[in-house]
């Protein structure tokens, strides 16, 4: 596929060790019908994977999924790992699956750009993934420009 | 009935066409064969000839959570309040075969479930309770071998001979590679620790169910009921068909096979499901396996009710549907009920959630007078017709996954895999047009602040005591034992013995979890899923 200079580059990862992936792969459906470019990592990855493999796929959203409730730890892990690699600024962090709105809060806080509980609507994901992108587009643009 | 008038024709879920009137036109043929009689082949109205008020369902809550002991502690009180069988959730670790303090594992220890490291464990899980007076059922695939060792290594403690263990071990890896993930092995060898298992449950356990082919994650990860019904089925056959060619005579284990089904929300169409599939097995064990015990015939079924089901949105409304399920499943004629707390979409659930949702069957079973007759709706024009349906297009697909060389390819193929993750998009597409109404999430929505569940956290101290033992085991077992036992496991799963004798061995020499896959992943290697083609 060729990469698109305006099109928005996504991640769907599955952190932990949590096979539940029917969000997952419904939500890369409906962002791929939106237009964006999405990349499904399959079960189990590592934080140190994901953010490999973000790196290597130059995406502008990083989105897990995790519906084991080790989502504080695992987002935690993987904001840290991001920013080592020096990557925190150019892609978003966003984090979908099972997570009372008391956690809600503090993965936004923890530098989790978005955040989408169960109850989520598709249409909501979509959009605010396409509101996200769009940011993380103009971001960059803005970073290369010499002036 | 709605005056609104619809353009289109109504579909069950699967999307079988359904008329508003049904008449004795819709049953026609040589209907009293194909239906047949209570308790008699092919079991279409029942598997037994009397009602549930001489022998009730199993009310089986799956729970499990923390450390060994604060499980201990949850059997204890579900006992104590009428529960008449116990299932087990074992936490991630334990289900992928991972020592709990291995990196991978340090973050999900006890969480969906309890942590199981080495026979102590186990052991302390059933403390106080005897096994020869409980059934339990475990929810493990991946590791199944391992905890059915553990399992009857506690009963051997306990002085409870084998012949009298009762239960039921899922042990349904096929599965676990297109929903669920928990898989470590390739199919093959993975398929061979299942037969395995069959074979020495078969030999030794004659009361214990040695798999419980499972439609549930089927139906949970967006397949439709049709889908849930044949996938399962196709499941089966490939387990049959794997215990057969080591020379087993097909009567001798089939009896010990069972099902596990999720009942969603289509009333009729689930229990048209239950009623079909056990028509269907009984056609498949007689007809294309030539089984000749009447045992091996019957499609026993257990079921949950729940699921992705549940809303998060005025998650009350949950209460409702998981006694709706109840009922459809016990119209449907099943063996035993989970019915799921209306919290789990956000949490494991409370004692108090856990003892509403217990209570829920219990209304059913001794209120409501559903138990009084075997099958009530058998004979009715429309549950006749539909489960009829059901058969037809469940056997269709049957055929299809056949002609495709059978479950392991297609799964290797990642084609179940595509066509349930697509329904599931179509689904929740339908969702967000209103097209499926799930009330209080497209109709009768209001804005709601998120109700204030407290969310479930591992209790730090329970982690540590499960830590603590499982150095202590580490360092306080013969270790020349351990040792050995690993050797032997090793040589055996290179070899073509069966290796359940070899696995007692080893949890018996409290060889941990860890340790015992760790060995197993050396010889047979791990799976890669398939690329996903979405």
């Amino acid at each position: 596929m060729t990469r698109g200079r305006n099109v928005i580059r996504v991640l769907v990862a599955k952190v932990g060790l949590d096979g539940h992936d029917r969000g997952a792969k419904v939500v890369a459906q409906a962002l791929r019908d939106a237009g964006m470019e999405v990349i499904y990592t399959g079960l189990r990855s590592t934080p140190e994977h994901v953010v490999q493999t973000a790196l290597q796929e130059d995406v502008h959203i990083l989105g897990l999924s995790i519906l084991s409730g080790a989502h504080m730890a695992l987002t935690r892990k993987v904001l840290a790992q991001l920013k080592e690699q020096g990557a925190d600024k150019e892609m978003a962090v966003v984090v979908g699956g099972t997570m009372p709105p008391v956690d809600v809060r503090k993965l936004k806080e923890m530098g989790a750009a978005a955040v989408f509980p169960m109850g989520t609507a598709m249409s909501t994901v979509t959009k605010e993934m396409q509101e996200l992108g769009k940011r993380m587009l103009a971001a960059r643009e803005n970073a290369a420009s010499p002036a | 009935m709605s005056t609104t008038g619809k353009p289109k024709g109504a579909t069950s879920s699967s999307g079988i066409p359904i008329k508003p009137i049904y008449t004795p036109e819709d049953v026609k043929g040589p209907h009293q064969e194909r239906i047949g009689e209570p308790g008699k082949y092919p079991y279409t109205r029942s598997l037994h000839p009397t009602p549930y008020s001489q022998r009730l369902w199993t009310f089986r809550q799956y729970s499990g959570l923390a450390a060994a002991e604060d499980t201990n502690q949850r059997y204890k009180f579900l006992l104590s309040q009428g529960q008449t069988g116990l299932s087990v959730a074992m936490d991630l670790p334990s289900q992928i075969g991972y020592d709990s303090d291995d990196p991978l594992a340090e973050d999900e220890v006890g969480r969906v479930g309890v942590a199981i490291s080495s026979l102590k464990d186990m052991e302390l899980i059933f403390d106080g309770i005897s096994l020869a007076d409980v059934s339990t059922s475990f929810t493990i695939n991946g590791t199944a071998a391992a905890t059915l060792a553990m399992y009857f290594a506690v009963a051997e403690k306990q002085g409870v001979p084998l012949a009298k263990v009762r239960g039921t071990i899922q042990n349904d890896i096929l599965k676990e590679y297109v929903a669920r993930g928990t898989w470590i092995f390739p199919p093959e060898p993975s398929l061979r620790l299942i037969a395995d298992s069959i074979e020495y449950c078969a030999r030794h356990a004659p009361k214990f169910n040695s798999i419980s082919i499972a439609g549930a994650h089927f139906h949970d990860a967006g397949a439709s009921t049709v889908q849930e019904l044949a996938f399962t089925l196709a499941d089966g056959i490939t387990y049959v068909d794997w215990t057969r060619r080591r020379g087993i005579p097909v009567d001798e284990f089939a009896p010990q096979l069972s099902f596990f089904f999720y009942t969603h929300n289509d009333f009729f169409e689930e229990i048209a499901k239950y009623r079909a599939g056990r028509r269907l097995w009984a056609k498949i064990m007689k007809e294309r396996f030539g089984a000749k015990d009447p045992r091996s015939w019957m499609f026993r079924a257990g079921v949950v009710c729940g699921g992705s089901m549940l809303t998060a949105q005025q998650p009350h409304n949950n209460i409702v549907r998981v006694a709706y399920q109840a009922m459809a499943s016990v119209l449907g004629g099943v063996q035993s009920v989970f019915t799921a707390a209306w919290d789990e979409a956000y949490t494991i659930p409370s004692e108090e959630t856990a003892e509403l949702a217990l209570r829920t069957q219990q209304v059913l079973a001794y209120e409501t007078g559903v138990a009084n007759v075997v099958d009530p709706l058998g004979g009715s024009y429309y549950v006749e017709s539909l489960t009829d349906a059901v058969e037809r297009e469940a056997a269709k697909l049957i055929e299809d996954i056949d002609a495709r060389g059978g479950m392991v390819p297609c799964i290797e193929k990642g084609y179940i895999q595509s066509l349930i993750a697509r329904r599931a998009y179509e689904e929740q597409r339908k969702i967000e047009s209103g097209e499926k109404v799930i009330v209080g999430v497209n109709k009768f929505a209001r804005e709601e602040t998120p109700p204030e569940i407290a969310s479930y956290d591992v209790p730090e101290d329970a982690k540590r005591r499960h830590l603590e033992r499982l150095n202590r085991v580490r360092k306080e077992r013969d270790q020349a034992k351990a040792k050995a036992a690993l050797a032997a496991l090793e040589r055996a799963a290179r070899g073509a013995e069966n290796t359940m004798p070899y696995l007692m061995d080893a949890v018996k020499a409290y060889c941990t979890m860890g340790e015992i896959y760790g060995t197993l992943r050396g010889v047979f290697g791990t799976f890669k899923e398939p690329v996903m083609q979405l």
